[in-house]
């Protein structure tokens, strides 16, 4: 799970972080006040989404008058931001950020995330920071110094002093930037982060440290000891069909095709989009309705691939080892007649009771395609989809 | 024998008394010789009760100490399931299959560092378990599926590799030993292990690696098999369509900063003499193709 900038930050200011002061608002009106009520000559007006990269888009605007507040937070609230991130449509801003203007020496570049190959969390710091950072790793490897940290003992001082040497951070900020990392690792650990990013930590010309920008991700597995964290979710950030299927105990991400693919199991629903392209056609989605998929769950499951206007087939692959054919078979046609479908249905059972599944679907009186294994039921959706798409257009003719 | 397990296995269930642990305990006694390979459960408020005619002991140490249990499998739900594992590794277990979805990082972080220098092994978790066909299945998957033979097959996944052993079994390529090593990012055994211990194992042919997109073991193992792998190995990275920044079902799938691609990884594996197919559907011919 994702959360916002001031968010972050707000997290990291309770455990000793020196951020900016700043307000969060959701209207123009209240933008121009938090800067008033910031004070100072000098606000950022910072466009909170979820995506990076927005500085470069526009999202983030120096003002130099409270004038300027205004008209940048005009311009920004309720517009589309397009960043690297957010894919060509954009994301609407909610939310803006008025923080106080920080003078800024030098720019750093911090993080903490999980490192799968060692099996502990790495610090990793720049002394080049304020750019894309893996951009820095490409291009100048050598300015990227890593350390791993024992989950049973945590940040080691040596450690974090020797990140403050590499990193080149002036002797007279040592103390500090110790101080800092051990709260910024300590921020992560209790709050099951998988990812922490300060970019840039900046040095001011007074030499105190200051984390511009903040960027934290959480466990969704460890959601349930945060409640806290939890309701930070903000809805506008999320595809609506996600946070439904999620709902539903689906996994479920849409893509730019037009087969929908209804699969039990993460591994066996990506090689279902897999073999789709493989054999020309294009997955619309992928969805995993779980290793113990039930009749209710199948149904939930339609209604969401429905909704994509631009579908032409359903790949329903269910691999049901234990799991009962003929429950499964069940749900797919009480999920087909409440939702009256009009595109072909292509379906591959294997399993127990699979000969009972597959005579509920032939006595169903619905056209259901069977499929007898993996590749005839990807060659059958691809076929049925083309074949769909070609009608169509005579009966729009 | 195959590798890990065998008829001679003596197996303890900790979350026995669950729906899911009882469920599955039950299928595991009916496979082959389950009955007698399957010796206790734990449940610490239930012991002295029995579930399927299996006793329920108290902790993990009395379960090992009055049966000889040696391996334990765990259904436990997400929030203790780490504290399960620890408590099978305080007690000197040689094998620990966890099937538990869920369990957040930061207790696999934990549970791992304190399992450095132990002798426990750890299969998942997130995993469907491991199975020798017909000797001993410990896990979830559908032991239907299986054939004895001589392929050895290990994956991330759950039903992709019931599919990959569906297809070898129709080709009549029994397999000595499958393991699905889990789908989180945090886990036991890896690829890599699995293929050492394939490698050593005399009951074992041919290997199929069946793979997904999100860190960077498939690679590390396709290296390891380029060296010193004596035996055929062939492959499936699947996710070739995957978007990135997406995490796709399993905690572990996902395409962070660009790294970790399907494609990343078909390259790693081909460049190492691993034969790889793009063809979910073509896992079962492409093994017999070397064999």
């Amino acid at each position: 799970m994702k959360i916002h900038e001031y968010q972050a930050k707000e997290i990291l200011r309770r455990y000793g972080v020196n951020v900016p002061a700043g307000i969060a608002c959701f209207s123009v009106a209240a933008a121009v006040q938090a800067a008033e009520k910031l004070g100072g000559d000098k606000w950022v007006v910072k466009a909170q989404i979820y995506a990076g990269g927005r500085g470069k888009a526009g999202g983030v605007k120096l003002a130099k008058s409270i004038e300027e507040v205004r008209q940048f937070a005009e311009a920004m609230l309720f517009s589309s931001l397009v960043t690297h991130q957010t894919g060509p449509q954009g994301r609407i801003v909610h939310r803006l950020y008025i923080e106080q203007g920080v003078a800024i020496h030098h720019e750093y570049y911090l993080a903490l995330v999980v490192d799968r190959a060692s099996q502990c969390v790495s610090l990793i710091a720049s002394e080049a920071g304020g750019v894309d950072i893996e951009q820095v790793a490409a291009e100048t490897p050598d300015k990227i110094h890593k350390i791993m940290i024992d989950p049973l003992k945590g940040l080691n001082p040596q450690d974090a002093g020797n990140i403050v040497t590499r990193i080149n951070l002036p002797e007279s900020c040592r103390p500090e930037a110790i101080a800092m990392l051990e709260a910024l690792y300590r921020a992560f650990d209790e709050n099951d982060t998988s990812l922490l990013e300060i970019n840039p930590l900046i040095l001011t010309p007074e030499n105190r440290l200051v984390a511009l920008d903040a960027k934290m991700n959480f466990d969704d597995n460890a959601l349930f000891r945060h409640p806290d964290i939890a309701a930070l979710r903000d809805p506008d950030e999320e595809d609506p069909l996600e946070v439904e299927a999620s709902k539903h105990g689906l996994s479920y991400i849409p893509l730019d095709g037009d087969i929908a693919c209804l699969v039990n199991g993460a591994g066996l629903a990506m090689a279902t989009m897999d073999i789709i392209k493989l054999y020309g056609g294009n997955p619309a989605n992928f969805l995993d309705v779980g290793g113990g998929a039930t009749a209710e769950k199948v149904t939930e499951a339609f209604k969401l691939m429905l909704r994509n206007p631009g579908l032409r087939a359903i790949l329903v692959n269910i691999f049901g080892g234990i799991m009962r054919c003929d429950v499964i078979a069940e749900g797919v046609v009480a999920a087909a007649r409440e939702v009256g479908l009009a595109v072909p249905l292509i379906v591959r059972l294997e399993g127990t009771n699979m000969e009972l599944g597959k005579k509920i679907l032939a006595d169903s009186g619905l056209t259901i395609i069977p499929a007898s294994n993996m590749a005839d039921a990807a060659r059958k959706a691809v076929d049925a989809a083309a074949r769909f798409r070609s009608e169509a257009v005579i009966r729009e003719v | 024998m195959a590798i890990l397990i065998d008829r001679h296995t003596r197996v303890m269930t900790q979350g026995i008394t669950g729906k899911t642990g009882q469920f599955h305990t039950r299928q595991c006694l009916e496979y082959a010789y389950g009955r007698e390979c399957f010796v206790a459960g734990v449940n610490p408020k239930k012991a002295g009760e029995d579930v399927e005619g299996v006793p329920v002991f108290a902790t993990v140490a009395e379960a090992k100490q009055k049966t000889g249990a040696t391996v334990s499998v765990i259904y436990v739900p997400p929030p203790y399931a780490a504290a399960a594992i620890d408590e099978a590794v305080e007690a000197g277990l040689d094998l620990v299959i966890c099937i538990t979805e869920g369990i957040p990082v930061r207790d696999m972080l934990r549970t791992r560092a304190r399992m450095r220098g132990k002798k426990t092994l750890l299969i998942g978790p997130n995993c469907p378990g491991i199975i020798t066909p017909g000797e001993l299945k410990i896990g979830i998957m559908p032991g239907v599926i299986h054939q004895p033979g001589r392929i050895g097959v290990v994956s991330r996944s759950g039903t992709l590799t019931y599919e990959a052993v569906a297809q070898l079994s129709e080709l009549g390529l029994g397999q000595s030993t499958c393991i699905g090593i889990g789908g989180d990012p945090i886990n036991g055994l890896k690829h890599i292990d699995v293929l050492r211990l394939f490698n050593a194992d005399n009951e074992t042919d041919a290997v199929l690696m069946v793979g997904e997109i999100g860190g960077t073991d498939e690679e590390e193992c396709a290296r390891w098999v380029r060296d010193h792998m004596k035996k055929p190995v062939v492959g499936f990275i699947a996710g070739t369509t995957a978007p990135p920044g997406k995490r796709m079902g399993h905690a572990g799938a996902i395409i962070a900063g660009g790294k970790g691609t399907a494609q990343e990884k078909i390259e790693v594996m081909e460049a190492c003499g691993i034969r790889v197919t793009r063809n979910p559907a073509e896992m079962g011919e492409l093994l017999k193709s070397v064999l």
